[in-house]
């Protein structure tokens, strides 16, 4: 390769780090979502450098729906306390009052109190004017002409017929008091991108993603982890220890594990590029309804 | 998402090392659906063996699948529905990859609001896909994406003639749609063109080579979009290095961080602070992964300099050796994106690299109809109407021409109170002079003076005059003019000879491409200066009237015409008094920011330290300046 020639990672890493120093220059209160998965994990990897040798100049936020695998809530409390970091935990307490959970209330609703309307209270109680996402735009059909900058308006919606064309990498942060803009760094990257460059960087992930004897049941066809004593058990399930992973991480009642034997970055990769159905599949929200992620968008989850 | 290739199962690290190395190629499809434009990306996708099995059995449900063939324009027609819920359709994105490259396709619907999303999918593509059914041959829609892709900078075309199976593969169709689309591209500047005849739904020469057309020789659209060399259309000689972010975490570091936008820089480098002219040296090139020797586009970086400069987010840093335009004045071809046409005059924010300022559309040259390539005048540009335009800015700012340099030619304009982003602007390579003054041009070398047969002494003796040049300098609305006028009527009674140069008039003729940056100023006077030295030698008295802010400025042009020659007159007055001069509200418009380098609103203006006369036209009236000055020139025997 002739020199001043750059690989695509690298390409692409310099586009997010743009963006990432645009919205630190142009927003007032600027915070990052912080998921705990790769994607996050990637995000994050990409702040530092943005920033170097500065600390992050806005905080990270996660919203804990209080069923998170307990490994993801120990990666993250491990981040919350490296140099430079200021974490946000926000969980929604009146749906702690009220006792809110994914097997009484079910996924969607349990995804909307825990997820959706905790993430709009913390808007409201931090008054950030920007947040950065790790959505990517191959994630799905809806997202492939979504935006780097996306606006929500007072209320958190998106406004289809109001998104602004984004020329060059010119991108518009001009918005009124009370508006946000939702930018995704990620935009460009695939999936295959993201593990790529988890590997190359070496940039820790949640231990989840790796293949280990984990204890499951399964439900409704699919593999769920009995990750602590909160999770009721059907009469005649009994958990086993199954050599598992998991593709994405959200809520363990609600993330499907996949059987596996990767327990390196390699392994997941080579499972990745073998496998033979999309990534989301083993997301549970999404086959709740059919046009969710446009719904859920004007909501105002991602 | 997987790659047809053996190493992912045998060796995975073999794969991800080969994988490493590949470099982005971002192409536009232009084109509708009815050209087959869907079926094309999903046979890229699906030959390069990107889709899913859940995926792929969403396919087979498709009604209109035939037997055994998988409907593939249904990987992409998500747009249908969402066209019904009433969600605007602009750009979708596609990815895709191969053992060599990475594809980003940007997808734009070919009807509705097709230049504003051509322009938008345009605007970060290296090569377009230019689809032509082969049963209809270039219409109206290929001669638009062919200009929107030339106008948006795209060097790269591939025009894929599509529906070879419905046409039974035949050369002569394919031939003379090239030959028609060679015809009228003859004025457009396409550095690359490529033909492929095509069958997307068959696969004919999208991947695999067509055995349907073996007098097809050349590449597969595959083939050319792994292969296309587009690494070196950037720019790599003129450094340009907007500034995103000062980096300040504590007292021992300051950083400039940015993106690397075209050119390259290394330590030691000198480099100027655009727009303050400051200079410095380039000291080390910050990284998370380590200092580097060297930066180039599209890195983005840290810089820190060997000196303590004053840069602020928006500056731009470039080097000597090429030094952009800094005006703010300038022609740029507008694409109107929103529904609110566009208000001449009306003030906007302007995006330019990492700079936000203000400014307006001065004039509208002209508009291009897409279809036809006709140019008309008009007063506005509508949603999806593109036109030459006059900007002009609040300040000056760095910047190159589009063709040039896309990344430090582009801009928006978004609306200061809906803040949507209105029009996307190219700016126009500068005709003509504009751009830089000329006060130190070397004449050609093989250039000769002549000198004239008449004497000077001669004409003092027949005008009875000695040739002077008289600046009568001060703020807008001080009387420059009108006290020439005057001094000219008087001089002309008394029966000698004398003319005004006036700056209005002037800009009308001599002038015209000039604007009111502090560079086009000086070249205004530096010409105003050349004219009334002709005017001396010529033996008349010359009058001129011109603002002329700078004292350095002023001083050059006591130089050109000879300080013996030279005779400045300073027209003084409260600037309330200018004011309440002011029917046409010049210092209003000023004072609101819509004219920028207003001397003495928003410009400085200097106060000549040593003229040979001052009047304080607040208090003495026209005819006695006009006295006064007539009473200068006796005293110096100009006139007696």
């Amino acid at each position: 390769m002739p020199s001043y020639q750059l690989t695509h990672l690298k390409q692409l890493e310099a586009e997010s780090i743009h963006i990432l120093r645009e919205v630190a220059a142009e927003f007032e209160r600027p915070v990052m979502l912080y998921s705990i998965g790769k994607d996050s994990s990637v995000l994050l990897h990409l702040a530092r450098k943005a920033f170097f040798p500065g600390p992050l100049p806005f905080p990270l936020l996660h919203v804990d729906t209080t069923w998170k695998f307990r490994d993801m809530i120990a990666f993250r409390d491990r981040v919350a306390r490296e140099p430079g970091i200021e974490m946000i935990v926000h969980i929604n307490q009146e749906g702690v009052a009220k006792n809110v959970n994914p097997f009484t209330f079910g996924s969607k609703a349990h995804t909307d109190i825990m997820k959706t309307q905790a993430l709009l209270q913390a808007f409201d109680k931090y008054k950030f004017d920007a947040a950065f996402g790790g959505a990517r735009r191959d994630e799905e059909k809806v997202r492939a002409k979504e935006r780097v900058y996306s606006v929500r308006d007072k209320n958190h919606r998106w406004d289809p017929k109001n998104q602004r064309p984004e020329l060059w990498q010119l991108y518009n942060g001009a918005i009124n008091r009370g508006e946000e803009v939702r930018v995704f760094p990620l935009s460009n990257w695939t999936e295959l991108d993201v593990w790529q460059y988890v590997y190359l960087e070496h940039i820790p992930i949640v231990p989840l993603y790796f293949a280990a004897k984990r204890p499951v049941v399964v439900r409704d066809g699919t593999l769920i982890m009995v990750d602590d004593e909160r999770m009721p058990l059907e009469p005649g399930e009994k958990p086993e220890l199954r050599m598992v992973r998991f593709r994405t991480l959200g809520c363990y009642p609600l993330s499907g594990a996949v059987e596996s034997t990767a327990t390196t970055l390699q392994g997941i990769i080579q499972e990745m590029l073998l496998a033979r159905f999309s990534e989301r599949q083993g997301r549970l929200i999404d086959h709740d309804a059919v046009a969710s992620m446009e719904q859920k968008k004007r909501e105002g989850y991602f | 998402m997987s790659h047809q290739s053996d190493l992912i199962a045998t060796d995975i690290e073999a794969y991800l090392e080969q994988h490493e190395r590949k470099e982005i190629l971002r192409f536009l499809t232009c084109g509708s659906v009815d050209d087959g434009k869907s079926t094309l990306i999903g046979r890229l996708l699906h030959d390069s063996k990107m889709i899913y099995e859940d995926q792929l059995a969403a396919l087979k449900s498709g009604a209109s699948a035939e037997a055994g063939e998988y409907d593939l324009a249904l990987l992409v027609d998500g747009l249908q529905a969402e066209r019904e819920q009433g969600i605007t359709i602009d750009v979708a994105y596609r990815y895709f990859s191969t053992t060599k490259r990475k594809f980003i396709i940007a997808d734009t619907p070919g009807h509705e609001q097709y230049t504003r999303n051509m322009a938008t999918g345009a605007s970060c593509c290296d090569v377009a896909v230019i689809l032509i059914d082969a049963q209809q041959g270039v219409l109206a829609q290929t001669r638009r994406h062919t200009f929107i892709v030339s106008l948006l900078g795209i060097r790269h075309i591939v025009v894929a003639v599509n529906k070879m199976d419905l046409v039974g593969f035949d050369e002569g169709v394919f031939e003379k749609i090239r030959d028609e689309y060679h015809a009228f591209t003859t004025n457009l500047s396409i550095e690359d063109l490529h033909f492929i005849p095509i069958s997307a739904l068959k696969g004919d020469n999208v991947v695999e080579k067509s055995q349907s057309m073996p007098w097809y020789q050349g590449a597969t659209l595959m083939y050319l979009l792994e292969n296309i060399h587009v690494a070196s259309d950037r720019n790599f000689s003129c450094f340009r290095f907007p500034v995103q972010r000062v980096s300040r975490p504590d007292s021992t570091f300051r950083g400039y961080a940015g993106t690397v936008r075209s050119g390259t820089v290394k330590p030691g480098d000198p480099i100027i602070v655009l727009p303050s002219g400051k200079r410095s040296t380039v000291d080390r090139i910050v990284t998370m992964d380590g200092d580097l020797d060297e930066a180039f586009p599209p890195l983005a970086v840290t810089l820190t300099l060997k000196d303590e400069v004053d840069i602020s987010r928006g500056d731009m840093l470039v080097k000597s050796d090429s030094i952009p335009a800094i005006e703010d004045r300038f022609d740029a071809q507008l694409v109107w994106l929103d529904e609110e046409p566009l208000v001449p005059g009306k003030q906007y924010v302007i995006k330019h690299g990492t700079r936000r300022l203000f400014g307006r559309v001065s004039g509208i040259r002209f508009k291009t109809d897409v279809n036809t390539l006709e140019r008309s005048t008009t007063p506005t540009l509508a949603l999806n109407e593109i036109g030459r335009c006059e900007l002009t800015l609040s300040e000056p700012i760095p910047f190159d021409p589009y063709p040039e340099n896309r990344e430090t030619g582009a801009f928006i304009l978004i609306d200061r109170l809906t803040h949507a982003t209105v029009a996307a602007g190219m700016i126009c390579p500068v005709a003509g002079t504009t751009g830089r003054d000329h006060w130190d041009e070397i004449p050609h070398g093989q250039l000769k003076v002549t000198t004239s047969p008449v004497t000077a002494r001669e004409r003092e003796e027949r005008l009875g005059q000695r040739p002077v040049t008289v600046l009568l300098t001060g703020l807008s609305k001080s009387g420059k003019t009108v006290i020439a006028n005057a001094v000219e009527r008087q001089l002309f009674d008394a029966g000698r000879l004398a003319t005004v140069l006036d700056g209005q008039n002037f800009r009308l003729g001599m002038s015209r491409d000039l604007g009111f940056s502090a560079t086009d100023r000086s070249e205004n006077v530096r010409r105003a200066a050349e004219t009334a030295r002709i005017m001396n030698d010529a033996g008349l008295l010359c009058l001129t009237a011109f603002i002329v802010p700078l004292e350095s400025i002023r001083a050059r042009a006591r130089e050109v015409i000879g300080a013996d020659r030279f005779i400045e007159v300073f027209l003084d007055a409260p600037i309330a008094v200018l004011k309440s001069r002011d029917t046409e509200g010049l210092y209003a418009a000023a004072e609101r920011g819509e004219l920028p380098s207003f001397p003495g609103v928003t410009t400085e203006f200097e106060r000549p330290s040593s003229p040979d006369l001052v009047l304080d036209t607040s208090k003495l009236d026209i005819d006695t300046c006009a006295k006064r000055i007539i009473e200068l020139l006796k005293r110096k025997q100009v006139i007696r």
